[in-house]
């Protein structure tokens, strides 16, 4: 069975580790903050500004002066921290965040992502994802394999117009999970129940099969 | 103490004319100089262009002055959430430079500074580096991007005194103390304006200096794009 998206952001929440600063986009990636284990510490930055964000407040306690990067309503942790966007983007920018988690339309096997924009039809905006992805070390996409029309994500190369060139390193689907390595995509896992042959078929670019592929990991 | 104090939204208005450059803060609605807005609106100027992480939505924030047909460009990073919006740009009738948001606030950032250009991997080798000079720096591709330059600069603090001196609350802040003092004239509206004296410089985010015209603003809707709650049932 593919994974729903609290099942892909549960599977994404094993690669946040203790001490890691985390910025998460809108969609699953939000999601992700649920599952990270309690027993580690991670500080979640979103790039409105704030380190240190919490669950959504209880009804009647909202703020609207407190608000993450969807525009949703949060709360702020212990120690947590408030700046302005030039220098929540030095924070990015400047690679002390550590790990970043984003939604993307298309993924090509060299690592160039496509999300902000199809031309002619929908033109949202970029948005922080262009400065993420120019930065971030570490950037984990967070997407179905294929789109609502049946066509693959993962591509030999991008369609739409590009958020960043190279710079996707690991990719978590509903199918699978993927590394970009030597312009291929190198299959680690599968969802339970999913087959090799499944993910063969979902997947347009270059895919590794290793000998072994193993059950995604609870 | 220099005062900046001016008496309303209406004085602190003075010289904005059609065809200026207007930077704004905000993010989504968070932190939006609503007084100004309305009165913009009801100044009636046109062929702005407006510099602002976000186009508000149909019927709050800059969504009133694209209603009323008053903004020709739109400089933003995210403009989803407003229906008006896209059909204005989609039809040709509003002109729109989406711009990474780190490079949106380094841009307003650089020219609060009198820093003319600086360099920003954001965006190399996507559409957005189209026509730009890039340089190589440590092995990785940079654009050039440049320093804002705009006419009026409105801003939305929590407190801020006679004197100028301004405090942001929670995310409110965003982009509002990087567009102080980063076009030739900065008006900052407050929820509280306190006299010269009250606010423990310790606390104060953006000294006075940046800012030329200061106004207790009045009637702060804070309307809520996206409210999200735990309940009880399903808390965690």
């Amino acid at each position: 069975m593919a994974l729903n998206k609290y099942q892909i952001a549960e599977r994404i929440a094993q690669e946040v580790k203790d001490g890691y600063y985390v910025n998460l986009g809108i969609g699953i990636p939000t999601l992700v903050a649920n599952f990270v284990r309690e027993d580690i510490s991670v500080e979640f930055q979103s790039e409105n500004g704030i380190l240190g964000m919490g669950p959504f407040p209880w009804e009647g306690e909202e703020d609207a002066d407190l608000i993450n990067a969807g525009k949703q309503t949060i709360t702020a942790l212990p120690g947590a921290a408030f700046f302005d966007s030039a220098m929540s983007f030095s924070m990015i920018r400047g690679q002390h965040v550590d790990l970043t988690i984003l939604g993307a339309m298309e993924v090509a096997q060299n690592g160039d992502i496509a999300n902000w924009k199809i031309p002619g039809k929908m033109v949202k905006g970029m948005g922080g994802a262009m400065d993420l992805v120019a930065s971030a070390d570490r950037i984990i996409v967070a997407m179905t394999h294929t789109n609502k029309a049946g066509d693959s994500k993962l591509l030999s190369s991008c369609t739409l117009p590009l958020t960043g060139v190279g710079c996707v390193k690991k990719i978590v689907t509903d199918l699978a999970v993927l590394e970009v390595r030597d312009n291929a995509f190198y299959l680690l896992e599968r969802a339970p129940g999913v087959t090799v042959k499944e993910i063969q078929e979902a997947t347009q670019g270059s895919l590794v099969i290793p000998n072994e592929v193993l059950e995604m990991l609870k | 103490m220099i005062n900046k104090t001016v008496k309303n939204v209406a004085e602190a208005c003075t010289g904005v004319k059609s065809g200026m450059t207007l930077m704004l803060g905000g993010f989504g609605l968070c932190g939006i100089p609503e007084c100004a807005i309305s009165e913009l609106q009801r100044l009636g100027v046109d062929h702005l262009t407006c510099i602002s992480n976000n186009a508000g939505v149909d019927d709050f924030g800059l969504g009133l002055l694209l209603q009323t047909r008053q903004i020709k460009t739109m400089i933003a990073s995210y403009v989803g959430e407003n229906a008006e919006f896209e059909r204005q740009m989609l039809c040709g009738e509003l002109e729109v430079q989406l711009i990474p948001q780190g490079t949106l606030a380094q841009r307003c950032q650089a020219a609060q500074s009198g820093i003319p250009a600086f360099y920003t991997p954001a965006g190399y080798g996507t559409e957005v580096g189209e026509g730009k000079e890039s340089r190589e720096f440590n092995g990785k591709m940079h654009l050039l991007e440049h320093a804002f330059k705009a006419d009026f600069s409105f801003v939305k603090a929590w407190k801020g005194d006679t004197a100028g001196n301004l405090i942001f609350k929670g995310t409110a802040r965003n982009f509002n103390p990087n567009m102080c003092g980063a076009a030739k004239i900065t008006v900052a509206e407050v929820e509280e304006l306190v006299p010269v004296g009250t606010l423990d410089p310790n606390q104060i985010h953006i000294p006075g200096i940046f800012v030329q015209r200061i106004f207790q603003g009045t009637d702060y809707e804070k309307r809520i794009e996206q409210r999200t709650v735990r309940t009880k049932e399903h808390g965690a």
